[in-house]
């Protein structure tokens, strides 16, 4: 009895104490510093284009608040911040983000700044969409009667590009939902893995020129239709409201959207270029 | 071939240099995954050895389950554990979505199956040679479970290696959950999901090859330590 009893509880004993080192291998790893921080969803074309890296260090260093961005597309950084896990939504599709603060979601919506879509397309412009005017380059894409038919890249997932994008469809007088066939390639992916798709197959694209200047992947693609006023994408931004979600840092959010409109965060955001191009030009109103 | 010869230039120029942002998300990939293994290894290695000895109603099922849950696609557990952790969700208020405990816990609830039913067919296995044994010497299910787990704990450490190696080279649960935040939850595979984005195809895939070697570099310490404690121990 006695021996089956110590080997009971050697046993154990040898399984607890590996137990115990293994928690102590996991309590080693250093802590997370305790830091004063903002979370702010915004979306894939503000991060990828590099904006937030040049823009954040900027105001983090003004304010010692630090900035965590989470990108995703604009319905969905909208839904994000719907459900309070943001305190700060950076989007760029004028009627949701005015459908959100309607909802008493968002406390009130400033512009901040304003970039510009471009249509890319294959190198040889097999449709002959280039010029000036977006509407009708869609319109010579949709009723292109060639072989084989140039597809069209779609974003298809609810991003501020994807809504620009059905708009134009829209106001160029074409019905997808008729027009749609086999061309038109809805990929459901971010700006980034759609231009992948679109480099791949050699299609069209809408995109927004922030994304394409830092795209290396580009294939044998170039921009098409660019300078049309229509093409004009303003971004907005807005606290998440307190009132929904107690937890919203109302203070240090509301910091960074007025810095973000002063006078110094429009200059900063002036200064963003690449290859002397600069991306995004400021328009807060006050 | 040039994209891959690149890479492998890329790999080594990027790691001799130190970039200490590289290095940073490194060793958060080490963080996450290792803990997740380890509290998955906690939960599931004895979970898989009462499901080995253990007779009660519903064991089958859940050997089945497990079994199962092994094919559980992450970007499912990363939004089960983002509806969770949402504001909005139950466990809202401890704020801990868009954290590297987050990732944690995806990763955790990813693998926990994978090591409890690899863990339940080492022991079943080892259960059939000495359950007569144990038997005569009186041994009740629960301490045979004990001994047989301290006793293969060799063989176990494959399971726990398939554990790790699943969560380190899974994306789509820690993009829900951690958000691909730079400098805060930014790890290897997300940062590789990044760069494909971004179109810089030869950084993603030098990327991918830092994470293999990483990955071929745990695997060869941890099979060399087994070998050496087999010696010394077996």
């Amino acid at each position: 009895m006695m021996t089956k009893a110590s080997s009971l509880t050697q046993t154990w004993r040898r399984l607890l104490g590996a137990c115990c080192l293994a928690l102590c291998a996991v309590g080693a790893w250093p802590a997370q510093a305790d830091e004063r921080f903002i979370t702010v969803a915004s979306t894939t074309s503000t991060e990828q284009s590099g904006l937030f890296a040049h823009l954040l260090p900027v105001f983090e260093q003004a304010s010692g608040i630090k900035v965590r961005v989470v990108a995703l597309g604009t319905g969905q950084a909208l839904d994000l911040a719907r459900r309070g896990d943001a305190d700060v939504v950076f989007v760029h599709d004028k009627a949701a983000e005015e459908k959100f603060v309607a909802e008493g979601f968002g406390v009130q919506r400033f512009e901040v700044m304003y970039n510009d879509f471009v249509l890319i397309g294959p190198r040889n412009d097999p449709a002959q969409v280039a010029g000036h005017d977006i509407l009708e380059g869609l319109r010579r894409i949709a009723s292109a009667d060639i072989s084989p038919r140039p597809p069209f890249v779609s974003r298809g997932d609810r991003s501020g590009t994807h809504m620009a994008e059905l708009r134009y469809w829209k106001a160029a007088g074409v019905d997808l939902d008729q027009a749609k066939g086999a061309w038109y390639r809805d990929t459901g992916s971010g700006m980034g893995p759609a231009l992948n798709t679109a480099a791949a197959m050699n299609a069209y694209i809408l995109a927004d020129r922030g994304t394409w200047l830092n795209f290396r992947n580009r294939g044998d693609l170039r921009i098409l239709v660019e300078g049309d006023t229509r093409l004009f994408n303003q971004y907005g931004v807005m606290l998440v409201n307190p009132a929904k979600h107690p937890h919203v840092k109302k203070d240090d959010g509301q910091k960074f959207i007025d810095w973000l409109l002063s006078p110094v965060g429009q200059q900063t955001i002036t200064a963003y270029k690449i290859n002397g191009e600069q991306l995004f030009f400021p328009n807060a109103r006050r | 071939m040039t994209e891959l010869d690149s890479g492998f230039t890329l790999a080594r120029q990027l790691l001799l240099a130190g970039d200490a942002r590289l290095w940073n998300i490194v060793l958060l990939s080490l963080r996450v995954s290792l803990t997740a293994t380890v509290l998955a290894c906690l939960i599931g290695m004895p979970l898989g050895a009462l499901l080995a000895v253990g007779r009660f109603p519903g064991r089958r099922v859940l050997v089945v389950l497990f079994n199962a849950m092994m094919g559980l696609p992450p970007v499912v557990v990363g939004l089960l554990v983002y509806l969770l952790l949402s504001r909005a969700g139950p466990l809202g208020a401890f704020g801990l979505l868009f954290t590297p405990t987050a990732m944690i816990l995806a990763q955790m609830v990813l693998i926990t199956p994978i090591v409890a039913a690899l863990t339940r067919q080492v022991i079943a296995d080892a259960w059939q040679e000495m359950h007569e044994l144990l038997h005569s010497l009186g041994a009740s299910r629960l301490r045979a479970a004990a001994t047989l787990l301290w006793d293969t704990r060799f063989s176990l450490s494959t399971a726990a290696l398939a554990g790790f190696g699943r969560a380190i080279a899974e994306v789509g649960a820690v993009m829900i959950v951690g958000g691909n935040i730079d400098g805060v939850t930014r790890v290897m595979t997300t940062t590789i999901a990044l760069e494909t984005s971004k179109g810089d195809l030869p950084l993603a895939l030098t990327l991918g090859l830092i994470l293999i070697v990483l990955v071929l570099a745990i695997n060869g310490v941890i099979f060399a330590v087994r070998g050496w404690s087999e010696r010394r121990w077996g």
